[in-house]
């Protein structure tokens, strides 16, 4: 590894990109993942990589271009975000389907409307049943390691499914922080070539994305269903060869400080940094606190979620998008769903927040900490809201 | 750590201020964040910029509310925006301006330490334009010495290129001119 490094994270995900050995780069370009776009279309013109960078006139059309070009055997990336992921939308499905290991950046923001251009979880938690792999960043090093890895993950012969990396939109992508990179050398002795399944060649012609009828299309579905559950053992398994490359270790839930805490909060993406400065603040004046982020949304980590969260006896769930008309915001639905069944479950206080860019301070989460412990029922909340 | 909020207006440079200052405290080995209030792009309307510098990582991810310093690029912007909103009770205020630190005072009605450059004519006579960014980087390094001046010489030849030694010069100047007020 080389020495830290000044750069803003959107240029450091292009920069990672670059390292990967991409084939064909369908990138259309949206903000706040413009500069995403922007860079690996240098990084491919100035002729520092040989690769294809396709140049779309829509998200529908990028997301396209990446699954033909991945069904020849080709290494692809894009990235997009919020309303470039929504139009991207019928394709997603069509993609896992056909086992097309895409890998993609999205640079998280609301979905409108309103317009909006500022950080939430909406736009992923739209995709949620898309059949994709779905992994968040917390940090900007995290970008740059999990960029590298989704390459890898996606491409395994035991996996072959499209991998979506979510890192904050602005929060992340517009920050400039200290960075290292693995050199050229590393990420190759890291990262093998890809050994496509199946090819699309017009010598070998063979069809792909076939019709289903009724008959065979219940299987089908099975199948991609396990082939997503499957995936986490070598998810796990890749991390842990990065881990013993690099020395920086990735986990599908993270705990940070939870050991025999009486509440957790649980984040995912860059929050979750800002909410270990608040349980550090929460320690000192004696709270029984701690924090538990989840890196992995889909598969979802079940055995690793529920150890994570064993023994306490609140669980404050921090959602960043609405699930209009539901039981909750997206991340504590699926947490309550969860842990139904067991007979110790923690009390469950929901909190929907930051969303369209609304700024969550170290002070935000001290309060949403002191007031759950007051709250009485298990409904939801739009935390900071006016009336 | 030490928390900085920048108030320039949409293309006077203010996130490459923020850019140059982040850059310039990783090369000398600390932690550092730069980054724009994440608004509206609009030429001409006020805008803020953040930075943060420590000895140890920094773990923040929210705008900065309670500054140890306020640096103000545009001299219209006083009076017209709060400045001084949040700043800690001994934290800095650094302002381009070519009036007296009184009068400042006494528009701002603030009271704190205060540190002043007129930057822009600076800027004038060293870059040919009233873009004074770069040149209250030197008025910073040496009002808060957050950093060595000359972890800033890199940075900026990679951003300025030819015109580098214009900026630096600026820079200098203003690390020279810049007054603290009593």
């Amino acid at each position: 590894m080389g020495k830290r490094i000044g750069m803003e994270v959107g240029i450091a995900a292009a920069e990672a990109v670059g390292l990967c050995n991409i084939d064909v780069a369908a990138v259309y370009p949206i903000t706040p993942q413009s500069h995403i776009a922007e860079h690996l279309s240098d990084i491919v013109h100035d002729g520092r990589i040989d690769a294809e960078f396709i140049t779309v006139e829509s998200e529908h059309s990028s997301i396209s271009a990446c699954a033909g070009a991945s069904a020849t055997g080709a290494r692809v990336y894009t990235a997009t975000s919020s309303q470039g992921l929504m139009y991207m939308h019928e394709v997603l499905p069509i993609v896992s389907a056909m086992r097309l290991p895409v890998v993609m950046g999205n640079a998280n923001r609301a979905i409108a409307g309103p317009l909006n251009i500022w950080n939430d979880h909406s736009d992923i938690m739209n995709q949620r049943d898309c059949g994709w792999i779905v992994m968040h960043a917390e940090n900007g090093q995290e970008v740059i390691d999990m960029t590298i890895q989704s390459f890898k993950i996606a491409e395994h012969a035991d996996v072959m499914l499209p991998t979506v990396l979510n890192m904050d939109g602005f929060q992340l992508t517009h920050m400039i922080e200290p960075l290292e990179f693995p050199t050229q050398e590393e990420v190759n002795a890291f990262l093998p070539d890809r050994v496509p399944y199946a090819t699309l060649h017009p010598d070998k012609p063979v069809s792909m994305g076939c019709f289903n009828m009724p008959e065979i299309f219940t299987e089908t579905m099975k199948v991609k269903d396990t082939a997503l559950i499957n995936s986490k053992k070598t998810i796990i398994k890749i991390w842990n060869e990065w881990g013993k490359q690099f020395g920086r270790y990735y986990k599908p839930v993270e705990s940070y400080k939870s050991k025999g805490a009486e509440t957790l909060i649980l984040t995912m993406g860059s929050m979750g940094e800002t909410a270990s400065v608040a349980v550090d603040e929460l320690k000192k004046v004696g709270k029984s606190v701690g924090l538990v982020k989840m890196r992995l949304w889909r598969p979802f980590p079940l055995d690793e979620l529920r150890a994570a969260i064993k023994g306490c006896k609140t669980l404050i769930v921090m959602d960043r998008a609405v699930t209009f008309g539901g039981i909750g915001g997206p991340v504590a639905t699926e947490i309550k769903s969860l842990i139904y069944h067991d007979k110790d479950r923690p009390r469950i206080v929901n909190y929907l927040m930051g969303l369209g860019g609304r700024d969550v301070t170290v002070e935000d989460f001290i309060v949403m900490v002191e007031r759950a412990a007051k709250k009485k029922d298990e409904t939801y909340e739009f935390y900071g809201v006016r009336e | 750590m030490i928390e900085i909020r920048w108030h320039g207006r949409g293309g006077q440079g203010a996130v490459t201020s923020v850019e140059l200052l982040a850059l310039a405290a990783i090369e000398e080995g600390k932690y550092a964040q730069g980054f724009p209030a994440f608004g509206p792009e609009r030429r001409g309307a006020p805008v803020m910029a953040y930075n943060r510098v420590s000895e140890k990582p920094i773990k923040i991810r929210s705008g900065i509310y309670h500054p140890d310093v306020v640096v103000v690029l545009d001299p219209s912007l006083v009076g017209l925006v709060n400045v001084t909103d949040g700043l800690k009770p001994d934290g800095l205020l650094i302002v381009n301006t070519s009036k007296p630190s009184e009068t400042l005072r006494e528009q701002l009605k603030y009271k704190g330490k205060l540190a002043t450059v007129d930057a822009t004519h600076i800027a004038r006579e060293e870059l040919g334009v009233p873009i004074a960014n770069t040149t209250m980087l030197g008025a910073v390094m040496k009002a808060t010495k957050v950093l060595k001046l000359e972890s800033l010489d890199e940075p900026i030849e990679e951003r300025f290129g030819k015109i580098a030694y214009k900026n630096k010069n600026a820079l200098k100047r203003a690390y020279k001119d810049v007054k603290l007020a009593k």
